[in-house]
């Protein structure tokens, strides 16, 4: 650990605690973004417990096969990112900035057909609001499940917007030839981060697409 | 550096692999009505199930301190309070009402 003493911070004792610090620093930001989301998916427990048949009818307007695509694009692109953190750590700079810039190419794939089904959604009059318009006596509640559905999958597109944002500085920060074997804690946190991201779609994903297609 | 633990491509490519199955199965047995709830349950295992292999292998903490362990642990703990004292309030509401 001779070497690597020199690159932690007079706070810490070594890098490796230094390392552990930042890795539970980041899981501590990860559990408030846990309840961030959690507080939605709750909101939308309660009222699908209340209204279940409208919540299948109206999830049963969401397309699948773009929003299976789009899971596994997300699943995709987790398995990049995880390939750009093991690259960084292994500090083989030219790999880790491929990976990165795949990582982003595949959230970018993932924003489109995101937004390619938002402008169907637009055309269709399920944006909640004064143009919402739903056949039937289901109307209501179905404006309440569209309400949850923008909330969360925009909330959701939101942290990916940011991730974006996110792996752009780690690219540049790469090319400029700022981490190494020893240090590339930030390549690893984002990478935390961009994970978490891909476990909400996780849930997303069966929540709002797949809940009523059994009653088809 | 010595708290870093590098995992090898190939585990990283089966668990991909793994993730893509389930996310096939989850959306081909949503079809099949399974009864009552039981699809519900059966898409949220399946999703649980994605997200463990995601924290574990992609996110490390299968390789993080015990530490980190109890750091993860209690963000969801504390998630889990928050959806079984909220839905125990909503859905026993209307039970009082109902042998009245």
């Amino acid at each position: 650990m001779s070497d690597s003493s020199a690159i932690h911070a007079h706070q810490f004792d070594d890098a490796a605690q230094q390392h552990e610090a930042s890795w539970l620093g980041m899981w501590v930001f990860l559990a408030t973004e846990v309840m961030f989301f959690g507080g939605m998916f709750l909101g939308y427990t309660v009222y699908r417990s209340a209204y279940p048949d409208a919540f299948a009818g109206a999830s049963n307007h969401l397309d699948i096969v773009l929003g299976t695509i789009n899971t596994a694009v997300l699943i995709f692109s987790s398995f990049t990112m995880a390939l750009a953190v093991r690259s960084a750590q292994l500090g083989a700079g030219k790999p880790t900035i491929i990976f990165l810039i795949l990582t982003m190419i595949l959230g970018a794939v993932f924003l489109g057909i995101k937004f390619t089904e938002y402008y169907v959604k637009f055309e269709e009059h399920f944006v909640p609001g004064s143009a919402f318009a739903y056949p039937g006596p289901q109307a209501p509640a179905a404006e309440i499940f569209f309400s949850f559905y923008f909330a969360m999958t925009g909330m959701h597109a939101l942290h990916m917007i940011i991730g974006e944002g996110l792996l752009t500085t780690l690219v540049i920060k790469t090319v400029r030839g700022r981490f190494s074997g020893l240090y590339n804690t930030p390549v690893e946190l984002i990478g935390l981060y961009w994970h978490f991201v891909d476990i909400v779609w996780i849930f997303l994903f069966p929540l709002l697409y797949l809940v009523g297609r059994h009653l088809q | 550096m010595s708290s870093e633990h590098v995992v090898s491509v190939k585990l990283y490519a089966a668990i991909f692999g793994a993730l893509l199955v389930l996310t096939l199965s989850t959306a081909g047995v949503a079809f099949i009505d399974l009864g009552g709830n039981l699809n519900t349950i059966v898409a949220l295992c399946i999703a649980v199930a994605k997200a463990m292999l995601v924290i574990l292998f992609f996110m490390h903490v299968y390789y993080s301190s015990r530490l980190t362990w109890v750091f993860v642990g209690a963000g969801f703990f504390w998630l889990m309070i928050m959806l079984a004292l909220t839905i125990a309030d909503t859905v026993s509401r209307n039970w009082l009402s109902a042998t009245n």
